[in-house]
């Protein structure tokens, strides 16, 4: 089975609301895939219809083959899933947790190993009303990995979460991937997409508008690198009749797209040309966050259609 | 069902339970408080003066009245005229709850006067040490006095003429204590599972556990069944401590028999289902909790709890009829005071149907997944 998860066409209509309104996606075995997206454009939907806790209106849903909805029992032995806003049994201290998933799933992780992967063995003995929001995530994380599942959905799994704690957890997604397993991940942070995934998908409004390697996604939506200095605006009217490249002025800095990096070369000669005096001289290139923010703002104004290539 | 994975929802049922203060207080140390509390309130009511309900067959002999009315001066017991004959007076004394009686023979005058020995029957209830005690007591005291004044020459060649016989009330005679243990026993029985599972099966949803549950292999019955059993074994310690604290303390008089083991499992297991089903079937914690108190606090009251169905206006008997909670406690009552069998096996053949359905119902309405 070269594909773990595969979705075809999937509508799901809340009432009036189509929270997901025909999307495509495909996830290679041993792979991480993150779907990103702003607040309420549909990602918990999808993930929860992957994992059978919510039934699809209509479209194809395939888990390692398996329909989630009509073959939950089976496909839950066979996945991890840490839900957004986990929650557990507040007395129950994290050790026992663990223990508790293992003889449901008769499996036979270690809970000491396990907590230690996650880096929360300091808090084994502490029942979970205890635990910092931080500290509950990762307990999520580790009785996920409970079942040693073939592929892991992880809702949003480092929100909130402090910038060391969300490495431990970047961590643990790498060593996934590299156990062979495969990994959903849904994520605001578009730095974690980049670090992280093999491929992503751009969510927004029950849409995919972009998708592919987070590099096709900046070359196919992003800007052209900019050169930037400091300098007066006269300079742009006139490195754009001697280049014939794109130049803008604003705020005391004069802005040029460059096509390749040659044209950084011919920029900084016609600069230093003309006479005119500058310095603070930078280049920018779009990260995806950049991509994702115009793709979304497009969107949402109405000039992007839906229908973007993937 | 997978005993495997019962016993480790059952681990986790137990340490929720005893990691709060709360819960554990409402199951045990509450009902030893019921307990406590109607056992010295009524109790000490029960220790003032007791009436002697007799029947005077000598008719009207200034003998028997001077007995009679010694004895009423005692102070220990109070005599009132039984209206019936003295053939019928134990059987009526056992049907009225009175535990003691005494008959005072035909011809007690005339024999009192020539020396001959007369019996009077002092009827007792063997169970309750106390009143007998008193009683026997009191009728001792009047009859030595008696005979020492008896016409008798040479007074110590004298057989007393006076005498008692004691006989047993006509069935065991019971007192509040006695119908408030199998009651309280039962209101233990509905309210620590009802409004433990109308809060845990609303609260779990929202929180969404129960969402995270459906991704493991736990089944909804393996879940339900993890809280029956718990709530079995809180069961069997609750009705042990009242019983005990029953019958050690307040000196309830009664049975106790392996009859009383199928209630005590059944009991629970109907309202852990019927607090799951109320909690499923409610859309938010808040109207669970109104739909628990709607089903819970009827049966509270009207079921036998604090006062005998027996006791009842015929209106209110036709409402313990239907409420499950009535079954519970008039089997217990049968089984620990009554000894009758066969009505306490139907109550428990009502309530294992019911369960059944409840259990079933519960397990078919309670979703771990919004469908
Ligand atoms: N059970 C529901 N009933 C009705 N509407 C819902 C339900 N769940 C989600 N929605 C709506 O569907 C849309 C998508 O919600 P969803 O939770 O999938 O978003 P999301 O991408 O996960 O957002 P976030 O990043 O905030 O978690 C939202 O507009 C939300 O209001
Ligand atoms: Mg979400």
């Amino acid at each position: 089975m070269a594909e773990a998860v595969e979705v075809s066409d999937l509508v799901k209509v809340y009432g009036e609301l189509r929270a997901v309104d025909g999307i495509d996606v495909r996830v290679a075995t041993g792979t991480v895939f993150a779907f990103l997206g702003p607040n309420g454009a549909g990602k918990t939907t999808t993930v929860e219809i992957l994992e059978g806790l919510r039934r699809a209106t209509s479209g194809t849903v395939r888990v390692l083959g398996l329909d989630p909805w009509r073959d939950g029992e089976r496909l839950h032995r066979r996945i991890g899933v840490i839900p957004q806003d986990f929650r557990f049994f507040e007395k129950i201290t994290a050790r026992e947790a663990i223990e508790y998933y293992r003889e449901l799933f008769g499996s036979r992780v270690d809970a000491g190993e396990l907590l230690a992967r996650v880096e929360l063995l300091d808090k084994a003995d502490a029942r979970f009303d205890t635990l910092s929001g931080g500290q509950k995530q990762k307990l999520g994380l580790a009785l996920a990995l409970t079942n040693e599942p073939e592929v892991c959905f992880l809702d949003e799994p480092t929100t909130g979460l402090d910038p060391h704690a969300r490495r431990a957890i970047w961590s643990v997604v790498r060593s996934l991937r590299a156990e062979g397993r495969t990994v959903f991940l849904t994520t605001h942070y578009l730095e974690e997409a980049e670090l992280l995934a093999d491929r992503v998908a751009v969510i927004n409004r029950g849409r995919i508008i972009a998708a592919g390697t987070p590099r096709e996604i900046i070359d196919a939506h992003g800007r052209p690198t900019r050169l930037k200095v400091r300098a007066d605006a006269s300079l742009a009217p006139l490195l754009k009749e001697r280049l014939g490249l794109d130049a803008r002025a604003a705020n005391g800095q004069v802005e040029v797209d460059l096509r390749d990096h040659k044209d950084a070369l011919r920029v900084l000669e016609a600069i230093e040309g003309s006479g005119l005096p500058w310095d603070a001289l930078a280049t920018e290139t779009d990260t995806l966050e950049d991509v994702f923010v115009r793709l979304v703002g497009r969107m949402d104004e109405g000039t992007l259609s839906s229908e973007a290539p993937s | 069902m997978n005993g495997r994975r019962i016993l480790a929802d059952f681990r986790v049922v137990y340490r929720s339970y005893t990691r709060n203060p709360i819960a554990l207080f409402f199951s045990l140390v509450f009902p030893v408080i019921l307990v406590g509390m109607f056992g010295v309130i009524f109790s000490a009511t029960s220790s003032t003066t007791l009436t002697v309900y007799a029947v005077n067959d000598d008719h009207g002999s200034a003998t028997s009245r001077a007995f009679l009315s010694a004895l009423n001066n005692t102070s220990v017991v109070k005599i009132s005229l039984a209206p019936v004959s003295s053939g019928d007076l134990a059987a009526w004394l056992g049907a009225h709850d009175h535990p003691v009686g005494l008959v005072i023979p035909r011809g007690f005058a005339a024999n009192y006067s020539n020396g001959t020995t007369t019996n009077l029957t002092v009827y007792i209830d063997p169970q309750d040490e106390a009143s007998s005690g008193a009683v026997l007591g009191a009728v001792q005291g009047v009859v030595d006095r008696f005979n020492l004044l008896a016409v008798c020459s040479p007074p110590a060649s004298c057989a007393p003429v006076v005498g008692i016989r004691t006989a047993n009330v006509g069935s065991p005679v019971f007192r509040y204590i006695d119908y408030l243990i199998p009651g309280l026993v039962g209101f233990s029985i509905l309210t620590s599972p009802m409004f433990s599972l109308v809060d845990i099966s609303s609260n779990y949803r929202k929180e969404g556990i129960f969402r995270e549950l459906s991704l493991t292999p736990l089944s909804r019955a393996e879940w339900l069944t993890a809280r029956v059993v718990w709530y079995v074994l809180l069961t069997f310690v609750s009705a042990g401590i009242m019983i005990g604290l029953g019958i050690y303390a307040f000196g309830a008089h009664v049975t106790l028999s392996a009859g009383l083991l199928p209630f005590l499992v059944v009991g629970p297991f109907f309202f852990v289902s019927l607090g799951m089903l109320c909690g499923s079937v409610a859309p938010t914690p808040e109207s669970a909790a109104v739909i628990g108190n709607i089903v819970t606090f009827p049966m509270m009251f009207l079921s036998g709890t604090f006062f005998p169905v027996a006791s009842f206006p015929p209106a209110l008997r036709a409402v313990a009829d239907v409420l499950p909670l009535y079954y519970v406690i008039d089997g217990m009552n049968q089984v620990m005071l009554f000894a009758n069998m066969a009505r306490a096996a139907t109550d428990l053949l009502i309530l294992v149907i019911a369960s059944v359905i409840v259990f079933l119902l519960a397990v078919r309405t309670f979703r771990w997944r919004d469908e």
